[in-house]
């Protein structure tokens, strides 16, 4: 099976809050990136996203980012919107940076 | 101001009513997202980048102090304590929850205000002067226009399905505060040689991919034909308006693409066919509007407090310098209040901001407030002698910044600290702009300078006629910038010509200080403004220092 350029995770907004959330390999959703199940080849990014898009009572908009893995072996997001949909503003500290 | 008569009250309960049930059918898996969103969208509900958010509107920037206390009431309870004021004179909340929103609605709809078509391809809230009904230099109050029209286009059945969102922004003074030639129909209060109000009607104006000054097509209409004039240009545009193409379906291209003078005759044909067929609105109707938009009973008791405060008190002197706008009453001045504190979000208020203006509006100004497009709060009718102590509860407050028309009095669009289209963030460089020139203490001898920062191209940050205009890019995965010069968005309009290569976040301040420090030494006395030296000097002196200074880092990196 050949990998793809960056692994991926499958990230939403949850329907009922509106905040942003991932996919777990449980096929359940956390709001922490670090746990989000991570696909490393094509084949299992579209499994995973089939996963969230079969969930429409709990999420909205279900796509798949690049992520890098990090040393600790957790997913850390690659692109500046991914990094800020982690944390909420950086206005100022509010958002799922205060609440988690 | 206008009050809501049995049938707009009914009107608006209905429709919450309609979308709580829909809001049911969505949480309990009868809808699909898809079937949900278009319904959603209708009642100002967005899913944003980290959260839903609701867009209320505000006709014409108009509030009275009973609703700005109903706005902090909803902050506080189903937010988190703020609200976002933004260049359209709406407000959003940036994080309710979805089964909040039909009550959010109710107690919206329990102090006459809605979300109704604050989204979608209809014609959105009517903007206008915010200085309306207050000022020195007006013809006469255009906002009872703006509510006629908001009237008429609410739920207009020929209007709902346009190709592409329309805006309408309306001013009854000369000097241009509600940017009209950059909206899809700007209208100006002109007389005509009778000496009779009527409108200048200007169309295609617009921002965004592709900025536009819009065309005059009518120089004066009277105001018995506004309302069919307008549902001319309407039908040529919902039968002519790009479909075909998102990027070119406002009307600015169809006006571009056919040429003025073929619009205009397009729109002089339909507007013959349709005066004939238009129900002029009732005649009471239309009494009862003029007569909600009275001016209030000023109180002319003379006193010296304004005058022996501004000797007296330096931080009044400068606050009145830039924040009091005079007044059609000369015992009068309008007072806005800058929602820009130094490294504060552009257009935010909270809960206690907001009740604290509330209590200002009913004790000091007929109960009246304005949201500005430029995102302050306006108190448009305060007594001269009573500005001493409205300036000392907005001290208390965090309310007094002197800056209105200033460098740090920048609008900033939401970014992409909120919002899901931004492809950079706008609210931290407002904030990096005002911190670094409060330090540098330059701010009042810079003078009036207008910055204005959208994080996209769709430029809801008014970037293309900010003095100083910044449009955040996503380049390659990082956050930059392209800056334009000398744009307007007042009577001398004019669409902001693009520097050249964009800035990395980290050379962007630097870059507009030396714009900044080019001005200062190149302005021929200190009466020039910035608008004023650039349009003498045209761009090769601020391009010539902003990238030669680039050179000078490369070559010494």
């Amino acid at each position: 099976m050949p990998r793809q350029k960056h692994p991926q995770v499958v990230t939403a907004n949850d329907l009922f809050e509106g905040d942003v959330v991932y996919l777990t390999v449980d096929g359940g959703w956390t709001r922490r990136h670090g746990e989000a199940a991570v696909a490393e080849t094509p084949h299992e990014a579209e499994r995973l996203l089939a996963l969230a898009n079969a969930q429409p009572e709990k999420i909205v908009g279900a796509y798949l980012a690049n992520a890098a893995i990090g040393e600790d072996g957790r997913p850390r997001p690659i692109h500046f919107r991914e990094a800020f949909r982690t944390r909420g503003p950086s206005n100022y500290f509010h958002g799922k940076q205060a609440e988690l | 101001m206008y009050a809501y008569d049995d049938f707009d009250a009914g009107f608006v309960r209905a429709r919450v009513a309609e979308f709580r049930k829909q809001v049911e059918r969505r949480i309990d898996g009868a809808l699909t997202e898809d079937e949900f969103k278009p319904l959603r969208l209708k009642n100002g509900l967005y899913l944003q980048l980290h959260a839903y958010m609701l867009r209320v509107a505000i006709p014409y920037g108009t509030l009275n102090a009973r609703q700005m206390r109903q706005l902090a009431m909803i902050a506080e309870r189903w937010d988190k304590g703020y609200g976002h004021f933004t260049t359209r004179q709406n407000i959003q909340f940036n994080w309710p929850r979805l089964k909040d929103v039909p009550d959010i609605l109710d107690a919206l709809a329990d102090v006459e205000m809605h979300a109704i078509q604050t989204s979608g391809n209809c014609i959105r809230n009517v903007t206008a002067d915010h200085f309306a009904g207050a000022a020195a230099d007006e013809i006469e109050d255009p906002r009872p226009t703006a509510e006629l029209l908001r009237q008429w286009s609410t739920d207009h059945p020929e209007f709902q399905y346009l190709p592409r969102k329309f805006k309408i922004a309306i001013t009854g003074s000369p000097n241009d505060r509600a940017v009209t030639r950059a909206h899809d129909i700007g209208l100006r209060m002109v007389r005509n040689e009778a000496g009779e109000p009527g409108y200048e009607v200007i169309v295609g104006g617009g921002l965004g991919r592709t900025p536009m000054i819009g065309k005059t097509v009518r120089d004066f209409v009277p105001k018995a034909d506004l309302l069919p004039y307008l549902e001319a240009i309407l039908r040529v545009y919902n039968l002519a308006g790009r479909r075909d193409n998102k990027y070119k379906a406002r009307i600015k291209i169809l006006v571009h693409e056919t040429g003025t003078e073929e619009i205009k005759a397009m729109i002089e044909d339909a507007f013959v066919e349709q005066k004939a067929l238009f129900q002029a609105p009732p005649q009471e109707l239309v009494a009862r509007i003029e007569a909600a938009f009275a001016p209030p009973v000023f109180d002319n008791t003379q006193s010296l407090a304004f005058e022996r405060a501004q000797a007296d008190d330096p931080v009044f002197g400068a606050f009145v310098e830039t924040n009091v706008a005079e007044h059609r009453n000369p015992a009068y001045g309008i007072v806005s209040v800058s929602l820009k504190p130094v490294g504060g979000t552009p257009g935010d208020a909270s809960a206690d901001q907001m009740r604290v203006l509330a209590d200002l509006a009913e004790r000091y100004g007929h109960d009246e407030l304005r949201v500005s497009h430029e995102q302050n709060i306006i108190l448009p009718h305060v007594r001269k002698a009573d500005i001493p102590a409205v300036h000392a509860a907005l001290k208390k407050a965090g309310l007094a910044t002197a800056n209105i028309g200033l460098i740090s009095d920048i609008i900033a669009c939401p970014g992409m600290d909120y919002c899901a289209l931004a492809t950079a963030r706008s609210i931290p460089v407002a904030q990096q702009i005002a911190t670094r020139f409060d330090a540098l203490r330059l701010e009042r001898d810079i003078g009036p300078l207008k910055i204005k920062i959208s994080g996209c191209i769709n430029a809801c940050g008014h970037h293309h006629v900010g003095h100083i205009g910044i449009l955040g890019l996503d380049k390659a995965g990082v956050e930059n910038y392209q800056v334009t010069l000398g744009g307007d968005g007042t009577e001398t309009a004019s669409i902001g010509e693009r520097t050249g290569p964009g800035f990395a976040a980290e050379d962007l301040i630097p870059a507009i200080e030396t714009i900044i420090d080019t001005y200062l030494g190149l302005r021929q006395t200190a009466d020039e403004t910035f608008l004023d030296a650039y349009r003498r000097l045209g761009a090769g002196p601020f391009k010539d220092a902003i990238y030669d200074d680039r050179h000078d880092s490369a070559r010494a990196a």
